[in-house]
Order: C-alpha cells, then structure tokens, then sequence
C-alpha cells in the first residue's frame, strides 16, 4: 500500500510542478499584454484628447461665423432673432377632411324610428363606418 | 516500561531484612515524578524554542520585505483595471456645456548636447531656417562655448519637429512637453489669462497658469485627486462669441477705445459672458507694456470688467433712490426739489448740459430724467453714515470675489472722508470708483428682489443663498423706476420688443492724471436687467472715450452709445439662452365719448 502512496504523491508532485511552470509563463504573458494594452489605451486617450482639442478648434465660433457668411448664398443663416420662438399653441390643427355627402338624408318619420335611427347610428359610430361611398 | 511503584520482589526482600517496604515505594514513587517533571521541561523548552524559531521567521520575513519595498523603486501595478486615469498633469476648463475653452496637447521641446554635435556650424545655420527668430551666430557661438546642455526652444508643431529630424545631428535631442491650448483663439481671453512653463527638466515641465482663471484656480486644475476632472466654468461660450462680437462693433461704431460687457444670472451669481475689448490671444499672450507713462487700460491684457475700476456715474443713482424707499423715506410718487442748479457749500451741483427739472420732480422722473440735484437731495435724506453702510453691503467697498486672479487687486476708490459733499456726489456716482463687475453684482439684488448674491464665474447647481439688503417691496419699485427709464427717458434705445429692458445710464468724465476732468473723455456705462417683471438676467456694458459721431454734432452720452450696443447685446443674445420674448401689453389709446 505504502509504496503506491509514494508513486501516486511523486506523479502529483510532477503534475504540480508543472502546472505552476506553466501557470507562471502564462502570467507573464497575460502581463505583457496588459502592458501592452495600457500602452495603447494610453496612446488611444492622448489621440482623443487631440481630436477633442482639434474638434474645439475647428468648431471655434469664430470660425463658424466665417464659414457661414462664406456660405451664406446656399445656407442663408442669420444670427438667432428674438422672433424666432414660436408656441405649440401657434401651430394650427390639421383641418378634418369631411366626406361628400352623396346620398339623400331622410328627414321624415315617428319620433320612434328617429331614436331607433339614433341608436343605430351610435352603434354605427362605435364601430366605425365603411359605407361613405355609398 | 512502566516500573511497579512496589514491586514484589523488592518488598519480600524488605520484609525478611525487617525494613519498611513502605519506603520503596516512596522512593519509587519520587523517582517517577522526577522522571515525568523532565520530560515536562525538556517538552516545554521545545515547544519554547519551536516558538521562538517562528517569531523569529515571522519577523524576518517581514523586515526582509519592509526592506526590500523600502529599497525599491515604486511600480504602478501592471494587472489593474485601467478606469479614469489621469490623462494630462493639468485639467481641462470648459464652458457650462462642455465645449472645451482649454486644453492640453502634447508637443516636444528642442534641447541640445553640444558636445555631440557633428557640425556645430552648419547645424546653427539650418535651425535659424526652421526657427527664423534664432541667431545662427549667437547660436553657434552657444554650440562651441564648451557647455553641454543647452535649450533651443520650449514648444514645437510636429512639422518643426520634422524638420529637425531632417538635420539630423545626433546633438540635438527632444523632450516631451505638454502644452496648454485654447482652442477658441481670443474668445474669453481675459477670464482664461494664460500659462507659462515652471519647472523644466527634459523629460517634463510644469505648465502653469500666469493670469485669469488659469492662476486663480491653478491647485484645483493642479490637483491630481481631481483626476483630470475638467472645470466647468459658468460661461456660455455661444453667447460670450455674440457678446465679443457685438462688442468689438460697438466700439468701432462709437470709436470708443475700448469696452467691457457682463452679463450675468440674477438668480445663481453665474457670469454667462464676460468681455472685454481689446483682447488678446492667449496662446501668444503679449508682453504686458513697460513704458512709464503708459496706462494699465493701454495694454490689451487690462481686464476692464474686473480690473477698470471707474467712476460709473448716474448707474448709481437707483441706489440712493433704492435706499431711500427701504427706509420709508420717499416711495416712487413723492415729490422731491429738483430746482438746478444746488449750491452746497461752495460747490454748485448741475444737471446734465445746465438743465433745469425743478422745482420739484417725482422720484420716479428724477431716476428717468437722471436728475443730479434731486437724487443729491434723496442721498441726503438717507445721510452719509447709512449711504455707506448700504454700499457696503452691496460689495462696492471690497474687491469682487469671482475666481480671477486680478480680482482682488481691483480694489474700489473709496473717499477717505464722508462728508455731505460726498454723499452728494457718490449718490449720482462721482467721486467713488468700482468695476463694472460690482456694478452687475449690486444691479443683481435689485433684479432678484433685494438679495446680494457673490458673482461667480464657476458653474452652479442651483440659486444661491446670500443676504438681503433690500425688501422685495423696494427692488421691485426700483425695477419699475429702471423700466422707465427705458420707456421714458435716457435709454430709449434700450427697448428690445418682447424683452421689457429696464436700465439706468452712467456717463461718468474720465479723471486726469494731474487732477480734474476731462472735457472730451467719458466713460459711458448702461446698467440694464430684463425681463423687468421678472429679471433673469443682468447686462452691463461700458464704453471707454466712445463718441457718437452719427448726428449732426458729436454725443458722448451713455443714451447715445452704450445703449444701443447694449440693446443689440440683449436681442442677439437671449435666443441663445432660450429666453423667449414676451408679449407686452400695448397701452391702449381710450377713446373718449364726445358728442356735439
């Protein structure tokens, strides 16, 4: 039994060793990436810090007010004026489109069929109607 | 093996010889517990001494690793996550939306090692090519002197650098730098100041603020626990463009020699825009002048809005008239003489071009018709002592405190004395001297109801608190006064429709150098806030030595020049700020019934 023992904590001693030996070179290599990486972010962040810069500087008003009077003909822009503000009230309805009236309208009969046609009219509104062509 | 504490053998022995057997136990006995208190000891000693070895390695091993993170250069960890690093050593500045009115670029610096230098000569010669201001001479003469270190220039564009590389001498050599950038060119120049390097080495220099904001704030745009955290200042860089603009025509039109423009938020003390003309680029900031009889307003680095300490004339007279309703001593109808001109002592006391608005005028008309003799007469019914305290109060005794590193060096001229005299002519603005930055300050507690609010060119969460000084009873009598003004007198083209201008005009002579007034030389300031039913917004202008030569004969009054500049300011800036224009009320023209 004893022997067995030995053998079997020798093989785990060997499979240790070499997963520390591998675990080890993988590290490294994961931090020489990192590094890597970090490098690059940093080479990324101070591109976008020169864009951001070169972003203000090309969108600087003065500039802006030039291009606009260079390009008054096509875009016509003017300083923002006072009267421009406008309301959500000003703004007018669509004006309902209501269908031709094209067949006779019935303006005859008892007071009961008014309220039965009454009735059926509501239940005609309620679900709407298809018939205006006719 | 354990001995028997009598054994059989000994005892017989004992018994047949007549000897105690009890005695062979005892001694047995003592034997044992002899043997068992050594194993005791020796058991404990060991145990002692295994304790002894672990402290000992315990302690070992810690001073071996104190030692060694004492001895070694510090590391930043390579595996951690990278999140808000610390991209430049100094913090950006940004407007209140974020657009960047600062910022950082990286850029290399020209340093040279002499004594590795191949063709000291020929390489003196071609960087005067590249950097014409050099001198090749001095140059050369610098390159063969012996020494071994030597800066050629402190900033170079990445073409320069080029260029550089292309002479190809393995004596001249690069640093990194960071340098500061102000994208929008003039814009804003007085607020931002500028920057200069500190310590250089080659591997890096300081950047530091010389000037503005860039000084003032310098620990906090410095300061590494911020993390690069961009300061955001109150400014609206749309409007302050307008603002400059606005201005820069202004002064061409009034042919003023220069000017200064606040627009500042009643509410939160935040200063929207903040000009002055001339300006400067503060990525080439000028050389401040050294001449002896110069003026500090010749420079164009002279911040006139902070730093132009002026008398700011009849813009004053709304505090007296303010002060004299807080304290129930007139209200906006009373009466009051008028009759010009009013000798005090031996001063006489004038209106404007020797005019008479007497003998008597209501208070309201004193402020509309800017009348000298009946605000004097309201100053003295305030009285000196109580004058001064309520001027005080509004910040014209101490220097501004927005965060500009010239702030505290424009202190108000305040008269030694205060006597009645005084009182007279500081109640319509002569003899006492503040910027136009305490002017917009104490314009903007009457325009949010009576509260005196610190202007401040950072960006606010939200109102600020401060102390009252004057009821919202008498600010908002004061409004109406101002809105007069306005409608009826000096600053008629004040009126921008839809914006209910209320203001009051200054036009102050400029002092001589040598003592009195000059005839021909006027500061000419228009105090304004609107909308007058509910002011948000505070608007000062000020022109120096304008004059309106568009009618048939020269005028140097604020109505005629800082008004209309102001009024333009207003219309072309409040869309910006999205304050929509209100719809006035037109005053109706009644009908009377008549009959035949």
């Amino acid at each position: 039994m004893r022997p067995v023992l030995y053998v079997l904590s020798f093989l785990a001693l060997i499979a240790l060793g070499f997963w520390a030996y591998r675990e080890n070179y993988a590290t490294q290599a994961s931090l020489r990436e990192v590094r890597g990486l970090q490098s690059q972010i940093a080479d990324l962040r101070e591109a976008l810090s020169v864009q951001r810069a070169e972003w203000a500087y090309l969108n600087r008003p003065q500039r802006l007010r030039e291009l606009v009077d260079l390009n008054f003909d096509a875009l016509g822009l003017m300083p923002m004026d006072p009267t421009q503000f406008g309301a959500a009230a000003q703004v007018a309805f669509p004006v309902p489109e209501i269908p031709a009236i094209t067949g006779p309208i019935d303006t005859q009969g008892s007071i009961g069929a008014v309220t039965d046609t009454a009735a059926a009219q509501a239940e005609a509104a309620a679900a709407p109607a298809t018939e205006e062509g006719l | 093996m354990r001995t028997p504490l009598r054994p059989l053998a000994h005892i017989l022995r004992a018994r047949a010889e007549g000897r105690n057997p009890d005695l062979i136990e005892a001694e047995n006995r003592r034997l044992r517990h002899e043997a068992m208190h050594e194993k005791g000891q020796s058991r404990a000693s060991a145990r002692l001494g295994l304790m002894a070895l672990v402290f000992t390695c315990a302690y070992a091993t810690i001073g071996v690793r104190m030692g060694h993170l004492a001895a070694t250069a510090p590391v930043e960890p390579v595996a951690s996550a990278s999140g808000a690093e610390i991209v430049a050593q100094r913090a950006d500045i940004t407007d209140r939306n974020g657009r960047i009115l600062a910022t950082n670029m990286t850029t290399s610096a020209l340093y040279a090692h002499p004594r590795d230098m191949v063709d000291p000569k020929g390489t003196a010669r071609k960087l005067q090519e590249i950097f014409p201001e050099l001198d090749a001479a001095a140059l050369e003469r610098r390159f063969t002197d012996g020494r071994s270190f030597l800066w050629v220039r402190k900033v170079l564009s990445p073409e320069q650098m080029q260029k550089v590389h292309e002479i190809g001498d393995p004596g001249l050599l690069f640093g990194p730098r960071e340098m500061r950038l102000y994208p929008n060119g003039d814009i804003l120049a007085h607020v931002l100041g500028g920057y200069s390097f500190g310590a250089e080495g080659v591997h890096s220099a300081e950047v530091i603020g010389t000037a503005g904001i860039e000084k003032a704030m310098d620990a906090r745009l410095r300061d590494p626990a911020e993390a690069g955290a961009p300061l955001q200042l109150s400014i609206d860089l749309s409007v302050q463009a307008t603002v400059e603009e606005v201005l820069a025509a202004g002064i061409t039109m009034m042919n003023a020699k220069g000017g200064a423009a606040i627009l500042m938020d009643v509410r939160t003390g935040e200063l929207l825009a903040l000009a002055s003309a001339p300006t400067f680029d503060p990525n080439n900031r000028p050389v401040p002048l050294v001449s002896k009889d110069a003026e500090p307003s010749d420079s164009p680095l002279f911040n006139r809005a902070v730093q132009g300490v002026y008398e700011l004339g009849s813009t004053f007279k709304i505090f007296a008239v303010a002060q004299a309703m807080e304290l129930g001593l007139v209200g906006p109808d009373t009466m009051v003489d008028a009759n010009a001109p009013m000798v005090w002592g031996k001063h006489k006391i004038k209106e404007f071009e020797g005019k008479n608005y007497g003998p008597l005028l209501s208070v309201t008309d004193v402020i509309a018709k800017s009348s000298n003799v009946g605000t004097a007469h309201i100053a003295l019914m305030v009285g000196p002592l109580r004058q001064q305290a309520f001027l005080k109060s509004l910040g014209f005794f101490d220097p501004t405190p927005v965060e500009l590193i010239e702030a505290p060096g424009a202190k108000p001229l305040i008269p030694k004395k205060w006597p009645e005299i005084v009182t007279i002519t500081t109640s319509y603005g002569h003899g006492m001297s503040a910027s136009p930055l305490h002017l917009a300050a104490a314009y903007a507690a009457i325009a949010n109801g009576g509260i005196y609010i610190k202007p401040t060119l950072i960006k606010q969460s939200g109102p600020a608190t401060g102390r009252r000084v004057l009821s919202e009873k008498s600010a908002a009598d004061a409004r109406i006064m101002l809105r007069r003004v306005v409608t009826n007198g000096t600053a008629s083209y004040g009126e921008v429709k839809g914006y209910e201008v209320a203001g009051k005009t200054g036009t102050a002579d400029k002092p001589k150098k040598s003592g009195g007034y000059y005839k021909d030389k006027v500061i000419n300031t228009f105090a304004s806030m609107y909308p007058a039913s509910n002011p948000k917004y505070v608007l000062i202008v000020t022109l120096d030595e304008p004059v309106n030569t568009m009618g048939p004969r020269p005028r140097r009054t604020a109505g005629w020049t800082a008004v209309p500049v102001a009024a333009e300011i207003i219309r072309r800036t409040s869309p910006l700020l999205g304050l929509r224009p209100q719809v006035e009320v037109p005053v109706q023209t009644t009908l009377t019934a008549a009959s035949n």
